[in-house]
């Protein structure tokens, strides 16, 4: 802000009458040179030039990101075609690359944990929203979720490693199964404590979006808060609720460290949900480095290509609604 | 009362409770992982630990210097890529809100929020690591750079969004020219808001391992050249972690403790900044 001051401090000595003369002519003549002013139209050009060129450079990465995983991934395209997602068979050593385990693996850890984490999160977002909007109490609450957010998939891996998975382990022995601690189920665990922050956090903002009139409304008649609750705040803002949930999803589908350290790394198809298994993600941190034949690295970017469009898809739906929502309200 | 209204009246109290309920289950897991950790982490947290690369297997002590030094270059490269970028695109989409580039690159900016962790690994692989011919702490950062774009444009976007306009119309009044308008006035102005973006963006990659896999890659020595294969705090986690070594573990654990408070103080101190201007993100 010194600079403004100082430019308006510039400027109006610049109109009063007295001009200090130089060599060069008055202040106002050496501004008004013509090589001045090109070279200030010169720099103005260029700052656009740069201002546009770095929203351009993000819609190149972007498209890179997109041709690099699937040109890298046209040769597995070629030789395994459809196979590919319904061949249950992962065998690096003959090159017989199917996907379907980590298919089936991806897919019921991501819904399981939306399973366990949609109550959880829901609550949050009442408590926060309609129970407790303001003060230091749920500021407290609120930021201890936000903070688990900001905890590193790595970490809570490592947690789920220690304190986690000894603890299913006895609780799988106690109801009979096979004692194995990781597997499907643990990740998901883990899953669900990583998601909730999201899908709460964007709940909050839905239902403190339901007009108040509506609210008063229901009271008026006499409604009780879990009525009002049920019968206008939810229906009211169960779009952006969803949202939230599709948002989380995006999320659990693409998590890697914390899934790969808790799920067991079997590529085969998971019998229970309690048995080992991979996901898309998992296998590809686990097996990308160890890759020795083109067509390998190749089967395991089109798994890369497939989470990344997956991820994109499931996005783009979330933020759709989020946006049809903001804007019928505001 | 009849009873109707006591079932009503009943089932009201009842769901608070199991709301309330589900609310305290979730900050549990947060407040058993700190305890854990620093339980955990604090024992191998010495002098050692700081200063030391770790030991081969079978010798006691050791520490995670390597990681550390590599963890904060990592960082800082990334930090210096990703910020002037970051902040002109936030800017450029701000400021030119009709035209067609600053539409597609905002959806972009949106996809690329979303793009899972993993697969920018495997892009920075193939973009930098392959056409260098080896594993670099240099690509790591690239990877880690993407990664904090989207956050970053998006706060500066957010934050310019709230400068009145009538400051920009004062600052053109005068006859500044629009890059000094932008550099002078409107990014000072939002500079708290940009500020905590960015650091919101530095505690989000610090963490990071799925990216670092392919491209950073890891070393058991100090290494400083960017160019070489580096070790960094996530990867020396994950690699130690799930190790049958006693000391490994334990390695692990300190190192998860220091990653832990840098990240949560990075959180903390972006929450208190953006409350203590008012600025929302």
């Amino acid at each position: 802000m010194d600079s403004v001051i100082h430019d308006i401090g510039a400027s109006s000595q610049v109109q009063s009458a007295v001009v200090p003369q130089t060599k060069a002519g008055t202040h106002n003549e050496r501004l008004l040179r013509p090589g001045r002013i090109r070279k200030g139209i010169r720099r103005e050009r260029f700052f656009k030039k740069t201002l546009s060129f770095t929203g351009l450079m993000i819609i190149l990465i972007v498209f890179g990101i997109l041709a690099t995983l699937f040109y890298q991934s046209l040769p597995a395209i070629q030789s395994l075609g459809a196979r590919f997602f319904w061949s249950s068979t992962w065998n690096p050593v003959e090159n017989i690359f199917g996907a379907l385990p980590f298919l089936v693996g991806t897919l019921i850890t991501s819904f399981l944990a939306l399973i366990i984490s949609v109550p959880f999160s829901i609550a949050i977002a009442v408590f926060l929203g309609e129970y407790f909007p303001k003060g230091g109490f749920s500021n407290f609450i609120k930021n201890t979720i936000d903070l688990i957010a900001a905890v590193p998939s790595v970490i809570f891996g490592f947690w789920g490693f220690f304190v986690l998975v000894p603890i299913i382990r006895i609780l799988e022995m106690k109801f009979g199964i096979m004692p194995n601690g990781v597997g499907l189920f643990s990740a998901s665990l883990i899953l669900a404590i990583m998601i909730i922050p999201y899908a709460a956090s964007l709940g909050t903002t839905m239902i403190r979006m339901v007009p108040a009139s509506l609210k008063e409304g229901a009271y008026a008649l006499g409604a009780t808060r879990w009525e009002v609750l049920r019968k206008v705040i939810v229906p009211y803002s169960k779009s952006g609720l969803f949202a939230g949930i599709l948002l989380s999803l995006g999320r659990a589908i693409g998590e890697t460290m914390a899934v790969t350290m808790l799920i067991g790394n079997a590529n085969f198809l998971p019998k229970s949900i309690f048995s080992p298994g991979n996901t898309m993600a998992s296998v590809i941190a686990n097996e990308f480095t160890e890759a020795d034949h083109p067509i390998y690295v190749s089967a395991l970017i089109e798994m890369g290509l497939f989470l990344f469009l997956v991820t994109f898809v499931i996005n783009l739906i979330g933020k759709k609604i989020i946006k049809r929502a903001t804007s019928n309200n505001g | 009362m009849n009873d109707r209204l006591k079932l009503r009246i009943f089932k009201n109290k009842a769901m608070q409770g199991v709301i309330i309920a589900l609310t305290f289950l979730c900050v549990l897991p947060l407040a058993f992982i700190l305890i854990y950790i620093i339980k955990s982490g604090i024992t191998a947290i010495n002098w050692d630990f700081i200063t030391n690369i770790p030991k081969p297997v079978g010798e006691t002590g050791g520490g995670v210097a390597n990681a550390l030094l590599g963890t904060l270059i990592i960082i800082v490269v990334a930090t210096v890529i990703a910020v002037p970028i970051g902040i002109l695109c936030g800017v450029y989409l701000s400021e030119n809100k009709k035209s067609k580039i600053a539409y597609w690159a905002s959806v972009c900016v949106d996809i690329l929020q979303g793009v899972p962790s993993i697969v920018i690994g495997i892009v920075a692989y193939f973009w930098i690591v392959r056409p260098m011919g080896g594993f670099s702490a240099l690509s790591g950062s690239i990877a880690l750079a993407i990664m904090m774009f989207p956050i970053i444009i998006r706060s500066t976007e957010e934050t310019l969004k709230l400068i009145p306009d009538s400051l920009k119309e004062a600052a053109y009044a005068l006859g500044m020219p629009t890059h000094k308008v932008i550099l002078k006035v409107i990014v000072p102005c939002g500079f708290s808001g940009i500020i905590s973006g960015v650091m919101l963006s530095v505690a989000r990659i610090a963490g990071e391992t799925a990216p670092l896999l392919f491209t950073a890659f890891g070393n058991p020595f100090i290494e400083t050249n960017l160019l070489k294969p580096m070790q960094s705090l996530p990867l020396l986690i994950f690699n130690y972690a799930t190790s049958s070594y006693k000391d490994w573990q334990n390695l692990a654990w300190g190192a998860s403790l220091v990653l832990l408070v840098f990240v949560l103080a990075l959180n903390l101190l972006t929450k208190l900044m953006t409350r203590k201007w008012k600025v929302q993100l």
